[in-house]
């Protein structure tokens, strides 16, 4: 058994060679995730790249990225596999035209025929299952479907395998490594979290913050990447609704860069603060809190 | 690698740590205790943080019991040693003592002598080291101001809180953050903004709190040695967000459950409104049925059912925000007014000895924990003497929105029932039953203490449809979760 990569360090360099800053829990989960052979459930706050983690990871070991989007409703069909009954009845008619289908024998051979591997239609989960390339599963947003439907999921992320009853059990020709995402709407089940290493992907330090900021925003300065990350930690400490996100953040440097500001000032963070916060409420409480360092401002000025 | 993992006492020492997480409370399961003995095999036990990481994420599944996780492995897997025994206070004794002030003589203390080291001077490179955001100088200093300030001796019966206040007291880092401040307004007096000096403060505030959590560290390390493993992971042993007493949180703990609160109410909101929408499946609408079968030739193949639409409840929340109950009634307001949504309409009153309507507070406000403040400040609840007093509270409640009680209302009342020997007015409940669709009544205390003293719980549950001990944020989950 090969693996990608070969210690922790190896984990870090190959996934900051695509531009994703990993802290220490990131790379070792993802280093144990290969050796042990587990699935990788992800959790945390919307926006701080659990999903871009299985993409990255995918494409620093050049592996293909099988995506399942997870939603209310979502059933094997969609999931695992479906017939193409389409087909399936189709070759029935195509029997019925040129044979006399009466005859026990012939019925026994459709039926065998009907239920093979051609008429089966491969989903996300089955397609991950057999392929013969390395691949990247990534089960987005596992906490939207059902708890019946979960169960699902438990098959192939502790066995690696699918049963299927018509054909019987199809296993892994490779272990792909699996990633699911949650959102944390919903606890869930002990079974799934019991197959599943955990890792929590909580906002960035100021300092991995500034440094995404730097990876990702063209033409971003060091001094203004600073600032950005310094502010940005500021309005995460206030009591807000939402905290603003990574992706919010790079926003929010891009707009910055567009606008050719070079030194945040108080006036420049409110007038663009918008970018940062989405709800009423927590951009008023950052503005008071602008605002507040204004008036400081002006007391020591006059003074 | 394996060969190192399957000594024994390495493996006595994690299956310590094991039961100890699951004395703190984690459901640590058997599969779980195996792939993290299989992790450590994977990882090189050197390093600390990855080994660290490695037992998360095999073994905490759930990002809430991450703080008392870290708290079980610091000290169980804190490094020890000799030097970390407790001495008596010769200040000569410090090997890292002179290593530390030999980073600096180059600098500053040219001459020096360099064991001996004033407090002045210790002082001086903590600022030092502040400034200039040094993670090993720190990490050296606190050990240092522990060693010198904390005055520990072997076998104290004194908690490590006691400790870590001696050791900041003459740290004075308050003092310490003013100079810091000082010195950037000083480097570059002209081009400071106001922005920028709060941003400068918060980044000094942080690497104070760095410097705190060394200092802590150390003092548990000390601990440690001292007291023995299982000792003192049992004295720092606290209860999950989710398992906090109302009645009896620590400032602490409170904040813990306040930043449990928000995903759970969440995380209620989501399930309900599923709820609502899945399972209630009803009889089979033929009407229907018929009307999808003409896509398949005049057969019923896709059966159609009505899905049947129950009545929103209305809700009437009656609080008890006096003193020692005020806690548990935020929460549980702040968690109706959450899920409002799943009902047709939440009123809520608050009281002491007078009642106030407090739902105007709530209305159109979209951060509740603000509104649930403002109950605080401005409901006018005070009649008499500001003792609970239930009869009376109940008495205006009958009397100005009795006739707002309709068959489609529950009633919840929050409070613990003591009603210093006031007249209970009990009557009232029982006409408010009578006229309701519900009444229940929650109540905060352990069942253990209800009926002790003044407390007349079972005087007015006789008249309400439950009467329920909600003492923690999973009790008050799961009462929530029914009512809907």
């Amino acid at each position: 058994m090969s693996f990608s990569f070969a210690d922790v360090g190896a984990v870090r360099k190959g996934l900051a060679d695509v531009q994703y800053l990993a802290d220490e829990g990131i790379t070792g989960v993802v280093y144990l995730a290969e050796r042990l052979q587990k699935p990788v459930l992800v959790e945390g706050p919307a926006g701080t790249g659990k999903t871009q983690l299985a993409k990255s990871v995918a494409e620093a070991i050049g592996a293909r990225l099988i995506r399942l989007q997870c939603y209310e409703g979502l059933d094997e069909s969609k999931a695992l596999y479906e017939w193409n009954y389409k087909r399936q009845l189709l070759r029935i008619q195509a029997e019925r035209q040129s044979n006399d289908a009466e005859s026990d024998g012939m019925w026994q051979h459709i039926e065998d025929d009907l239920f093979s591997e051609d008429f089966l239609l491969t989903r996300p989960l089955l397609e991950a299952i057999r392929s013969q390339d390395p691949v990247v599963l990534l089960i987005d947003e596992v906490d939207r479907v059902e708890v019946e439907t979960e169960a699902l999921l438990l098959e192939i992320l502790s066995d690696y395998q699918v049963s299927i009853p018509e054909l019987g059990t199809v296993s892994a020709s490779q272990i792909p490594l699996v990633f699911l995402t949650s959102n944390n709407t919903r606890e869930l089940s002990e079974a799934l979290k019991r197959r599943c290493l955990f890792l929590y992907i909580d906002y960035p330090n100021l300092e991995r913050e500034k440094q995404i900021v730097l990876a990702k925003v063209p033409g971003v300065g060091d001094s203004l990447a600073d600032q950005v990350a310094r502010i940005v930690r500021l309005v995460r400490q206030m009591d807000l609704k939402k905290a603003p996100s990574v992706s919010e953040t790079l926003d929010w440097a891009r707009t910055l860069v567009l606008l050719g500001v070079e030194h945040i000032g108080a006036e420049t963070a409110s007038e663009t603060v918008n970018i940062l916060l989405k709800y009423r409420s927590d951009i008023d409480k950052a503005l008071k809190e602008f605002a507040s360092c204004e008036e400081d401002f002006e007391v020591a000025s006059s003074s | 690698m394996p060969q190192a993992a399957s000594t024994s006492p390495f493996l006595a020492l994690l299956g310590g740590f094991i039961v100890e997480l699951r004395a703190a409370g984690l459901p640590v399961s058997l599969t779980e205790n195996l792939d993290a003995m299989e992790a450590m095999q994977c990882i090189p036990l050197c390093d600390r943080e990855a080994f660290k990481y490695a037992l998360a994420a095999t073994l905490v599944k759930n990002h809430a019991h991450w703080r008392a996780f870290e708290t079980v492995f610091e000290v169980y897997f804190s490094l020890r040693g000799e030097e970390y025994k407790l001495l008596d206070d010769g200040l000569a004794d410090n090997a890292d003592l002179s290593e530390l002030s030999e980073a600096f003589s180059a600098q500053r203390f040219e001459g020096g002598d360099d064991d001996f080291m004033s407090a002045e001077q210790l002082a001086e490179m903590l600022f030092q080291a502040l400034l200039r955001g040094e993670a090993m100088m720190m990490r050296a200093i606190a050990r240092q101001a522990v060693r010198r300030y904390a005055g520990m001796e072997p076998a104290r019966p004194v908690g490590g809180t006691y400790y870590l206040y001696r050791t900041l007291r003459n740290l004075n880092l308050d003092g310490v953050l003013e100079r810091l401040m000082e010195q950037v307004r000083h480097d570059n007096p002209q081009n400071l903004t106001p922005l920028g000096e709060k941003l400068e403060r918060d980044e000094f505030e942080d690497r104070i709190s760095q410097l705190r959590k060394e200092i802590e560290a150390e003092i548990r390390r000390r601990l440690v040695a001292d007291r023995g493993v299982e000792a003192m992971a049992k004295t720092l042993r606290k209860p999950l967000p989710e398992d906090v007493d109302f009645m009896h949180a620590s400032r602490e703990e409170m904040m813990a459950v306040r930043s449990a609160i928000y995903p759970l109410t969440r995380k209620l909101a989501a399930r309900l409104a599923r709820k609502r929408r899945h399972g209630r499946k009803g009889s089979l609408d033929f009407r229907n049925t018929i009307r999808h079968s003409l896509s398949y030739g005049g057969v019923p193949a896709e059966p159609k059912f009505r899905h049947p639409r129950p009545a929103k409840p209305e809700i009437m929340v009656v609080a008890d925000v006096s003193g020692s109950v005020a806690a548990f009634a935020r929460f549980t307001l702040h968690l109706v007014y959450a899920i409002s949504n799943q009902f047709s309409q939440v009123r809520s009153f608050v009281f002491i000895d007078g009642l106030d309507e407090v739902t105007g507070l709530f209305e159109g406000v979209d951060d509740i924990a603000e509104a649930v403040n403002r109950v605080n400040a401005e409901a006018d609840v005070v009649w008499v003497d500001g003792h609970s007093d239930y009869g009376h509270a109940l008495e205006v409640f009958w009397e100005r929105y009795g006739k707002d009680v309709g068959t489609k209302t529950t009633v919840m009342v929050l409070g613990d029932a003591r009603n210093n020997y006031h007249d209970p007015q009990a009557w009232i409940l029982k006409e408010v039953e009578h006229r309701a669709r519900k009444v229940f009544w929650l109540n905060p205390e352990p069942e253990a203490y209800w009926d002790t003293g003044d407390s007349i719980v079972s005087e007015y549950g006789v008249y309400c449809d439950g009467v329920f001990e909600v003492r923690n944020l999973r009790q008050l989950e799961k009462f929530v979760d029914n009512l809907a």
